[in-house]
């Protein structure tokens, strides 16, 4: 059995039918095409997240309220008023966790700011001004707030630069004083530029004291994060450690289970999202695969009507030496070129589709988004559109071995 | 020892009723003979060139071909013996469609485990002795029936094989372009090929040397030619 002829022979058995055999193909092309993208896109958006994730840095960590989410059901943890001034203090005791460096409270809600005629539905953070450094953003104009400031719960306002467009256009809006709430707030900073960083938009973001926030804007006593930098990067786990021991003392808790708050890290947090993720992007691959389901069908209904159009070709194959593998192979190697030029076709569009949208994704919505050529899904693209071939072509191709020479010949 | 050995041959097809097509056929043919078996249709001779061709089986009875009858071989032997013992001519040609014939003639050549490199040198000497050389890269579809049934011939010679069994080669054909591929016929013959062929009418029997007539599944006759169609060639209208 010479390989090299055989395949000459199934591509011009296919070339003979061309427009039939691309039509056939078509539900295989559209099955690898949707899994390229669904793996391509997956894993951009995977990237995006993850460097959101890498730009908070990798000392921070977020005590956050509530308990750890368990699987993507409960991602959307209910936030609860487990953390106090109190916990503060407390964390910034040496004694307690002394590889701490920073520790900022954090409480934030989307609330209108009002200039004159002018609203902006703005997202109010409520920090101290360690803020600028943890984030790495500083006002362009004006100032941080001080110390004073936050423990005199004073009515002042950083604003991001969409804020300061919205509200004030062309005009100065250092020293205007903006409405939160019916609160007044004399604006003291404008923030550059900045766009998404750390899944905080700055540019969209009014900024005052955390005591601020609390008392006048969303009255409440808690907090929605405690924001904690480590001294050094080798001492994170650690300082977690830390951090965990001195709040389950200080809310009186004995099983770790029934914590009230729980940790994240960037390390925790890319792992978590690269788990939901990947589910994620497994089910969606999973639901394409089903059109390659239908494309398989459909093959096999074509190799159906190819092998009783060729009959007298089958007869005549077998008069002159084909033995039943031989015409077996012949029509199972038909099938899995069709079905592998098909996922070939898929991998190629799916590739420019991923491409395209990658690139409008950056150009339309400002994200920073790379493209991904996922190789596994090419590699896995072509072995699955072959394995097609081969399980839905095994059925035709063994009706064309079993015919009886004789009866082909006669075959009219 | 007769290359074809057939001895009380029965075929009966059992299609719901049994209907019985060869009910018992005894003759031999010895290596370089050139046999006509005749007939009208329904006589059986299709069935018996079928079951001579290992396409078909033999209901009872014996049936030897080179010493050894179809059941002494598996399927792949079966096959195998087709490839490299037998060559086929049929009536309708079976050319594969959108082929060159040079294509047309390699294809035995496929199945027979010879290496590539020689299927082209090989196959252009069958078509050579066909004289198709100048057609050989025609796709078969351009060509007339005669020289149709000359790729037929040059495909089934094109593994040398012992005997060729042709059925109604001249059936599709005017006789001009019949009266060449018997002449082509007649010359494998000469150079050794043992020639089975089946034909309804005398004119074209008489260029084997004996015939043989079925009727209603049995023999009725056989014997030698006294004049062969060759040797008056003269009457032949070229």
């Amino acid at each position: 059995m010479n390989l090299r002829y055989a395949f000459k022979t199934a591509l011009r058995a296919l070339k003979a039918n061309k427009s039939r055999s691309a039509l056939t193909i078509l539900g295989i092309v559209i099955g690898i095409t949707a899994i390229m993208m669904v793996m391509s896109l997956g894993q951009g958006a995977q990237n995006l997240i993850l460097k959101q994730i890498q730009s908070i840095g990798s000392k921070t960590i977020a005590v956050v309220p509530g308990r750890q989410p368990k699987g993507i059901m409960e991602s959307l943890s209910v936030l609860t008023d487990s953390l106090k001034e109190k916990d503060v203090t407390v964390l910034m005791k040496k004694e307690n966790v002394p590889h701490l460096s920073k520790i900022m409270p954090v409480v934030f809600g989307s609330e209108t700011a009002v200039f004159e005629n002018e609203s902006y539905s703005a997202t109010v953070f409520g920090v101290t001004d360690l803020f600028a450094k943890i984030y790495d953003v500083y006002p362009e104009q004006g100032r941080l707030f001080s110390d004073e400031e936050v423990k005199s719960k004073a009515d002042v306002v950083i604003i991001g630069s969409k804020v300061k467009d919205e509200l004030f256009g062309q005009d100065d809006a250092l020293d205007k004083k903006i409405k939160v709430k019916g609160r007044n707030l004399r604006v003291i900073g404008i923030l550059g530029k900045k766009g998404q960083f750390s899944f905080v938009n700055f540019d969209s973001a009014v900024i005052v004291p955390y005591t601020t926030a609390q008392t006048y804007i969303f009255g409440i006593k808690y907090f929605h994060r405690l924001v904690i930098e480590a001294d050094k990067e080798e001492n994170v786990a650690q300082t977690v450690e830390d951090i965990k021991m001195t709040l389950r003392n200080s809310h009186n808790i004995t099983d770790p289970e029934k914590d009230d708050f729980f940790i994240e890290t960037q390390a925790s947090a890319m792992e978590m999202v690269s788990t939901i993720m990947n589910i994620l992007t497994l089910f969606l691959a999973a639901v394409a695969a089903i059109s390659l389901v239908v494309g398989g069908v459909g093959i096999m209904n074509i190799m159906l009507v190819s092998v009783t159009e060729r009959t007298r070709e089958i007869g005549l194959r077998k008069a002159i030496g084909a033995t039943d593998k031989n015409i077996l192979f012949q029509f199972l190697l038909e099938a899995v070129v069709l079905t592998a030029i098909g996922g070939i076709v898929g991998i190629i569009l799916g590739t420019l589709f991923s491409f395209l949208t990658s690139l409008a994704l950056s150009k339309f919505w400002n994200l920073n988004w790379a493209f991904t050529f996922p190789i596994q899904a090419a590699l896995l693209g072509i072995g699955v559109s072959a394995f097609v071939g081969l399980v839905f072509g095994l059925y035709p191709a063994r009706q064309a071995s079993k015919k009886s020479p004789i009866e082909a010949l006669r075959y009219e | 020892m007769p290359l074809i050995e057939v001895r009380n041959l029965k075929k009966i097809y059992q299609d719901g009723v049994e209907t019985p097509a060869l009910g018992g056929v005894s003759f031999d043919t010895n290596e370089g003979e050139f046999v006509a078996i005749m007939g009208p249709s329904g006589s059986g001779k299709s069935t018996l060139l079928h079951i001579l061709g290992f396409l078909d089986r033999h209901t009872s009875g014996v049936y030897r071909f080179d010493g050894k009858t179809i059941d002494d071989y598996s399927p792949e032997e079966i096959a195998h013996t087709r490839n490299k013992k037998m060559g086929f001519v049929f009536q309708m040609f079976n050319l594969l469609p959108r082929a060159t014939v040079l294509e047309n003639v390699k294809l035995p050549l496929f199945y027979s485990g010879l290496k590539e490199s020689l299927w082209d040198e090989i196959a252009l000497k069958a078509i050579e002795e066909v004289g198709l050389s100048q057609r050989k890269n025609y796709d078969t579809s351009l060509l007339s029936g005669g020289e149709k049934q000359r790729v037929a011939i040059a495909r089934a010679l094109v593994n040398n094989p012992a005997v060729i069994f042709a059925d109604e080669p001249t059936g599709n054909l005017d006789s001009k372009s019949g009266g060449q591929i018997m002449e082509i016929i007649e010359s494998l013959n000469n150079k050794g090929h043992t020639i089975i062929l089946i034909t309804h009418e005398t004119y074209t029997a008489e260029y084997a040397e004996r015939i043989i007539t079925l009727k209603d599944g049995l023999i009725e006759s056989d014997r030698k030619v006294e004049y062969r169609r060759h040797i008056h060639k003269d009457h032949f209208i070229k």
